[in-house]
């Protein structure tokens, strides 16, 4: 008997590359995201080869007598408050937007998958026990629980990155549990168990591989907005400090001079507001990619 | 057949779904007959076209990707590929009404069953006041056996089976010349199955009926049916009469099929499976789509696809084999 | 059957299993009691609701017995802590109803198939080359192609799909197997084709088999005896053909009744039921099917009908008997 042909091998990562690509405006943000990406590497690569003289020169040196220079053929987006280049400073913040928007999410996302598959696989007192902590935190403003951490534990990098991944962990918590709960039920779930799988067996490889949809959406989402809460953080003066580059630390600094050059408030404006914008289409696209049941 | 009682005429429809793994040949040039009062059995496995069928003849197939290639569905004359939107829209329902397999996501889950029935009568008859819809309504849950004072309850108030009662009341509402029935009972347990084919039985005959019963289980259909059209790869493979099927199959699927279900009233060791598997839509094997799982397939079978072979009135098969026995149609 | 000479693989004694809902207690199975020879099978027959699936779940403990004992081999399973349960699965399998529900979407058929026996220790992660080997062999036991190998679940048809819930279950070399509706997802051909690999195994095997469903024709020929449940209770059992030719619980002839027959000519003497099914929340006591019964009368709402023994190995919960 001639068995019907089998169909090339699709995994998960392809099936969902051939459905995500087809959306151009995901494909788009991705393609924004990668380039950013790039550029902050590249800065890094640069920094390191020249021992920060690139850095030093260019970047975070003053010349006070061209200040809010506007945009010219020698700097395009034209000089700062400080006669800085605009364009460069730019590009060097990308690293701390972008790196740290992630770490920051890969904390809370570890944490809080954790937190939310122990909750919804146990169920119960443990359940309880942690989602009503989880529920604590939500009550609280995320912008006003980072602003708080960060102002008991002092403003640094690595504050400002618990801060934000503190504030993420209930949210991610939460997706993690709802997928949780509804697959705990399956019967495949059941067929583990009947053949002696122990606990964290089932939650690492059954449960945790069929939640992880929802949960990378979230995350794509997530690092959106963990960009903004620490451009937000920084606009507020309990981020980074200057003179290092930072998108909401150099619009916070600019805005006193909106009047005199609307070109440094207006660039790293757009700059949060395209990286923003590129996450979230591609937060979407991935979204749709992976569950085709929600589109069509 | 004589013309006039003839109810639904489906010649050489075509009815392919373009997706992205390739184009799904739901249909092939499937042609079937229905006379007026009539059940005639439509009988397949998983994937051999009769939902797409049912769905085609509401034109109900959602497009993109469904696309009706081509062919003709006579409805009292009428062909109702060529209707447009509107005139479709009053013949579901109407003329043709449909019961679909799963009775939990059927009904509104927040609107009173009643209403539900009315929400039907209303939109098929001119004229009626609020009270006399009502009544109707009433009636209709009186009829397939459903105290009238449970018409204010919602559908999660009522189980299974007196759900897919309350389904065919709606679809019996403005009384139509022809029901199609896709798996009414196969959500149903036996026992509930059995008093559910019953009452239908008794209304479509009652209201004069005609009814397209789309099953996988060949029990149903030979104790509801009067005549059965087997379907296999999109094409009908074989119709006749239930003495037809059940005692003369000749089609080797139907035979396969037959030999396959379990019996209650024999005693049997073993059964006697048809090898193998549904060929794949997107990919139907050249010729005759069963030859690949067919004992008695040779060259002939493979070369194109077998014509129809008219064994009696009522009997007839599409298979080489058949043509030692009659002459080519 | 003799049981002097045979002792039975798994016997199960008054085994009761109560939920406790919103709406109150329910009592999914109630006060069953069966015993099973090696190399048998024993049919679980009853509509939905009726506890069957709960009944082999609970005696593979995947869901903890509310009372009652189960012996398997001897051995009594309901005390045993986790350690030696877990290598008492190795003896006691279950194949479940679902092919689309119960296999991780995210592991490959040979990850399926091999998972069982990595669970059990049977090979460990270095010993890759002899584990895929171990995979290869039972995929052709039961008819699955070598290059299905990597293929996920949701590539493959539903008869495929049962086929690696089979493997699995056979990967451990079990004993005993609760099947709980393996067909009734599958279509006619296939369930034949299942049903006779089923078959096929029991005979090279020696399995035993407890066989839950819902459809009476399907065990008819693959059981030696058969018990009928209604809402957590068992109303009768009997050996597989006295059941079919002498039904005596007016439920069991009345589900007998319901079953369609694929032959135009064969006319049924319908026991048409009244009513339907409910749920076991707080039952009262007596005959849980009085209510839909067409013979019920005073008596069988007093108390609990025990099971009679009308005849050798044939029992029967009813008042007329």
């Amino acid at each position: 008997m001639k068995l019907p042909v089998v169909k090339k091998q699709r995994t998960l990562a392809t099936e969902t590359w051939r459905r995500f690509k087809k959306n151009k405006l995901a494909l788009t943000g991705m393609i924004v995201l990668s380039s950013l990406v790039l550029i902050a590497l590249s800065t890094i690569v640069i920094d390191l080869a020249t021992d920060n003289a690139v850095y030093n020169n260019y970047v975070i040196k003053q010349n006070l007598r061209m200040r809010l220079q506007g945009p010219s053929k020698d700097h395009i987006f034209g000089l700062d408050e400080f006669g800085r280049d605009i364009f460069m400073r730019m590009i060097w913040a990308v690293r701390y937007s972008l790196f740290m928007g992630t770490i920051a999410i890969a904390l809370s996302t570890i944490a809080g998958g954790l937190l939310g598959a122990i909750a919804g696989y146990y169920g119960k007192v443990t359940d309880n026990a942690i989602m009503r902590f989880m529920d604590v935190l939500l009550a609280i403003p995320s912008m006003l629980l980072a602003t708080a951490i960060v102002a008991a534990l002092g403003t640094s990098l690595t504050n400002v990155l618990i801060a934000i991944a503190i504030s993420y962990v209930p949210t991610f918590a939460r997706t993690v549990r709802a997928s949780v709960l509804t697959i705990k039920d399956q019967e495949f779930i059941e067929a583990a168990r009947a053949m002696g799988a122990s606990d964290s067996r089932i939650i690492f490889k059954y449960i945790l591989p069929n939640s992880m949809a929802p949960l990378i959406v979230q995350a794509t989402l997530g690092v959106a907005g963990a960009i903004l809460s620490i451009a937000g953080l920084s606009f507020l003066g309990l981020g980074i400090q200057p003179p290092t580059p930072e998108w909401g630390s150099m619009l916070s600094s600019a805005r006193a001079y909106i009047r005199e050059g609307w070109h440094i408030t207006v660039i790293p404006g757009l700059g949060i507001m395209i990286t923003i914008l590129a996450l979230n289409v591609m937060g979407d696209g991935l979204r749709d990619a992976l569950d085709p049941r929600l589109k069509n | 057949m004589k013309p006039s009682d003839e109810l639904l005429s489906i010649e050489k429809v075509t009815i392919h779904y373009e997706t992205e793994d390739g184009i799904v040949h739901a249909l092939n040039e499937i042609s079937l007959t229905m006379k007026k009062g009539e059940t005639l059995g439509l009988v397949g496995e998983t994937g051999a076209g009769k939902t797409t069928l049912a769905k085609g003849i509401l034109r109900l197939i959602p497009s993109p990707p469904g696309v009706i290639k081509q062919g003709r569905i006579l409805f009292e004359g009428t062909d109702l590929l060529s209707l447009n939107e509107n005139q479709m829209r009053a013949i579901r329902g109407n003329s043709i009404s449909m019961i679909f397999q799963d009775p939990m996501t059927s009904l509104n889950p927040v609107m009173p069953v009643g209403d539900q029935i009315m929400e039907v009568v209303e939109a098929h008859t001119k004229n009626a006041s609020k009270e006399e819809m009502y009544q109707q309504a009433c009636d209709m849950l009186e009829m397939v056996g459903i105290p009238a004072d449970r018409s204010h309850e919602y559908p999660h108030q009522f189980s299974g089976g007196m759900k897919q009662r309350v389904i065919i009341a709606i679809a019996l509402a403005c009384n139509p010349t022809l029901l199609i029935a896709d798996e009414p009972t196969t959500a149903l347990d036996v026992t509930i199955q059995a008093q559910v084919l019953d009452m239908i039985t008794a209304l479509k005959s009652r209201l004069n009926t005609a009814m397209l019963l789309i099953t996988h289980d060949l029990g149903v259909v030979a104790q509801n049916c009067d005549r059965v059209a087997i379907m296999y790869a999109g094409q009908v493979i074989e119709l006749g009469t239930l003495q037809d099927i059940f005692k003369r199959p000749q089609h080797p699927y139907t035979k396969g099929l037959l030999g396959s279900i379990p019996s209650l009233t024999k005693n049997v060791r073993r059964l006697s499976p048809i090898k193998g598997l549904m060929p794949d839509p997107t990919d139907l094997p050249p010729g005759c789509a069963f030859a690949p799982r067919c004992q008695y397939a040779s060259d002939v079978c493979t070369r194109g696809v077998p014509a129809i072979y008219t064994l009696s009135d009522t009997h007839q098969v599409r298979c080489v084999l058949a043509e030692q026995e009659v002459n080519h149609e | 059957m003799n049981d002097t000479i045979k002792r039975p693989l798994l016997r199960v004694e008054h085994l009761k299993k109560y939920f406790h809902t919103n709406k109150g207690t329910l009592h999914a199975v109630d006060d069953v009691s069966f015993s099973i020879h090696k190399g048998e099978t024993l049919g679980v027959v009853g509509e939905s609701g009726c506890g069957k699936s709960t009944l082999g779940r609970t005696i593979l403990r995947l869901h903890e017995p509310t009372d009652g004992k189960i012996f398997f081999e001897d051995q009594e399973v309901t005390g045993l802590d986790a350690h030696a349960m877990k290598a008492l699965r190795r003896d006691m399998q279950i194949i479940f109803q679902d092919p689309f529900a119960s296999l991780n979407p995210r592991m490959t058929v040979s990850e399926t198939i091999g998972e069982s026996l990595l669970i059990q220790k049977l090979f460990t992660r270095k010993q890759g080359v002899e584990l895929r080997k171990r995979v290869t062999e039972l995929m052709d036991f039961v008819g699955l192609s070598a290059k299905l190998v990597n293929s996920y679940p949701h590539e493959l048809d539903g008869g495929r799909r049962q086929r690696i819930g089979i493997a699995r279950v056979l990967a451990l070399d079990p004993k005993f197997v609760v099947c709980d509706e393996p067909v009734s997802a599958l279509d006619v051909s296939i369930q034949a084709q299942i049903l006779n690999l089923m078959q096929d195994l029991q005979d090279e095997l020696g399995l035993t088999y407890l066989f839950i469903t819902h459809d009476l024709s399907v065990v008819k020929h693959l059981s030696n005896n058969i018990v009928v449940m209604y809402l957590g209770q068992m109303v009768e059992m009997a050996p597989s053909l006295v059941l079919f030719e002498k039904p005596l619980h007016p439920y069991t002839q009345a589900l007998l009744s319901a079953i369609p027959v694929p032959d135009p000519d064969y006319a049924v003497d319908r026991v048409l039921l009244q009513g339907e099914l409910t749920s076991p929340i707080n039952p009262q006591p007596g005959c849980r099917f009085a209510k839909r019964c067409p013979y019920a009368s005073e008596a069988c709402t007093k108390h609990d009908i025990p099971l009679k023994e009308v005849a050798p190995g044939h029992f029967v919960a009813c008042t007329l008997v």
